[in-house]
């Protein structure tokens, strides 16, 4: 079984920190981070009734399904797509290689401030995710998964999920 | 791929309903997805052919309940079993935790079960997976009607290593969630033990 993708306190903080200027400074609606297999990772903006669940798992989807269509035709991939509506907009783009960051934007903005935008805040979660790469490679190291849930499960304790 | 989210105190795992076409896999979801509790499920989405056929996927979020403080999320989607979409299949087996695989126990769709199973092994391998490793259940669905296999029959066909195999009816929920119990148990389990548990 592969090593499970992991997010710290302080990470997801710095992340949520960097995703809500985002959407301050691009005008945008909503601001959204998924990672490639599409679990949501961190949200912000004004479209408080969005099924994220749902939103996460169509954008992974989306970026995959695009990615297939990129290796057919001999790309590696296509690091943003762009999708326009008759109100709003969606922005999807790349980062660090295995996250998916998704801006709703509406007439307040303007595609070319979204990329703009996009582009700097990818710069910051870069960093960020390199850092969540490092602490995770220590871990390993040392031998152990820090405060691992799953360091003391037991088999009564799956049992009671089903109960 | 299980995510681990501190921040948020959740686990969300993958898993995955293989199978021949209409063999089931959607049934499960549905079944699933109609006797759980409002609280414990999200959207069940489902890309469709106009004539219902799984076209992409379907996709179904349930929350298990919580474990040591950790809110245990289960995914759930299902692949598209017409051979033609095998495009599609290798790309919803990313970051798999645990596989189903929906065998539809007619004997005229037993090639069929052979062939999607052997197609499974060739796309997780692909992903770097081993089946003989990964969280796995065989579900023999279709119990109900006249012209099945014998389950031995079955059984000495499909089995992989020793994965549990349970029968079913889908569209009835019989063994629907007796399958899905052991895969995310499974999924749990192999969790636990590669924490060092």
């Amino acid at each position: 079984m592969a090593a499970p993708v992991v997010m710290y306190e302080e990470e997801y903080g710095q992340l949520k920190n960097v995703i809500t200027r985002l959407c301050a400074d691009a005008n945008a609606k909503f601001v959204f981070l998924v990672d490639k297999n599409g679990q949501q990772i961190a949200a912000h903006g004004e479209m408080l009734n969005l099924d994220t669940t749902s939103l996460a798992s169509l954008t992974a989807g989306n970026v995959a399904a695009t990615d297939g269509l990129a290796h057919l035709i001999g790309e590696q991939g296509f690091p943003v797509l762009s999708h326009e509506g008759e109100r709003d907009n969606i922005h999807i783009s790349i980062v660090a290689n295995r996250v998916i960051l998704v801006v709703i934007f509406d007439e307040r903005s303007s595609l070319g401030l979204v990329r703009l935008r996009v582009k700097r805040a990818t710069a910051e979660m870069n960093a960020i995710f390199e850092a969540i790469d490092r602490k995770v490679d220590r871990e390993r190291e040392m031998g152990f998964a820090l405060d691992s849930p799953f360091a003391e499960i037991t088999e009564e304790d799956i049992d009671a999920l089903f109960s | 791929m299980t995510f681990i989210n501190y921040a948020s105190r959740e686990i969300n795992c993958k898993i995955v309903y293989y199978g021949p076409g209409l063999g089931g896999k959607t049934t499960n979801l549905q079944f699933i997805y109609d006797s759980t509790a409002q609280q414990a499920k999200g959207k069940l989405i489902s890309l469709a052919t106009e004539t219902d056929r799984t076209l992409f996927f379907d996709f179904l979020p349930l929350d298990l309940g919580t474990v040591r403080g950790f809110k245990t999320r289960f995914h759930l989607y299902t692949v598209p079993g017409q051979v033609f979409y095998d495009a599609s299949r290798k790309l919803i087996l990313k970051g798999v935790d645990g596989v189903v695989f929906v065998a539809d126990s007619q004997r005229e769709r037993m090639d069929a079960n052979v062939e999607s199973l052997f197609n499974l092994e060739l796309n997780l391998k692909q992903h770097g997976y081993d089946l003989t490793k990964l969280p796995y259940v065989l579900q023999l669905n279709k119990r109900d009607l006249p012209n099945v296999v014998a389950v031995d029959e079955l059984k000495a066909e499909l089995i992989r290593r020793d994965e549990p195999i349970f029968e079913a009816v889908a569209f009835r929920g019989v063994g629907v969630f007796d399958t899905l119990k052991a895969v995310a148990k499974q999924v749990l389990m192999e969790l636990r033990k590669n924490s060092g548990g």
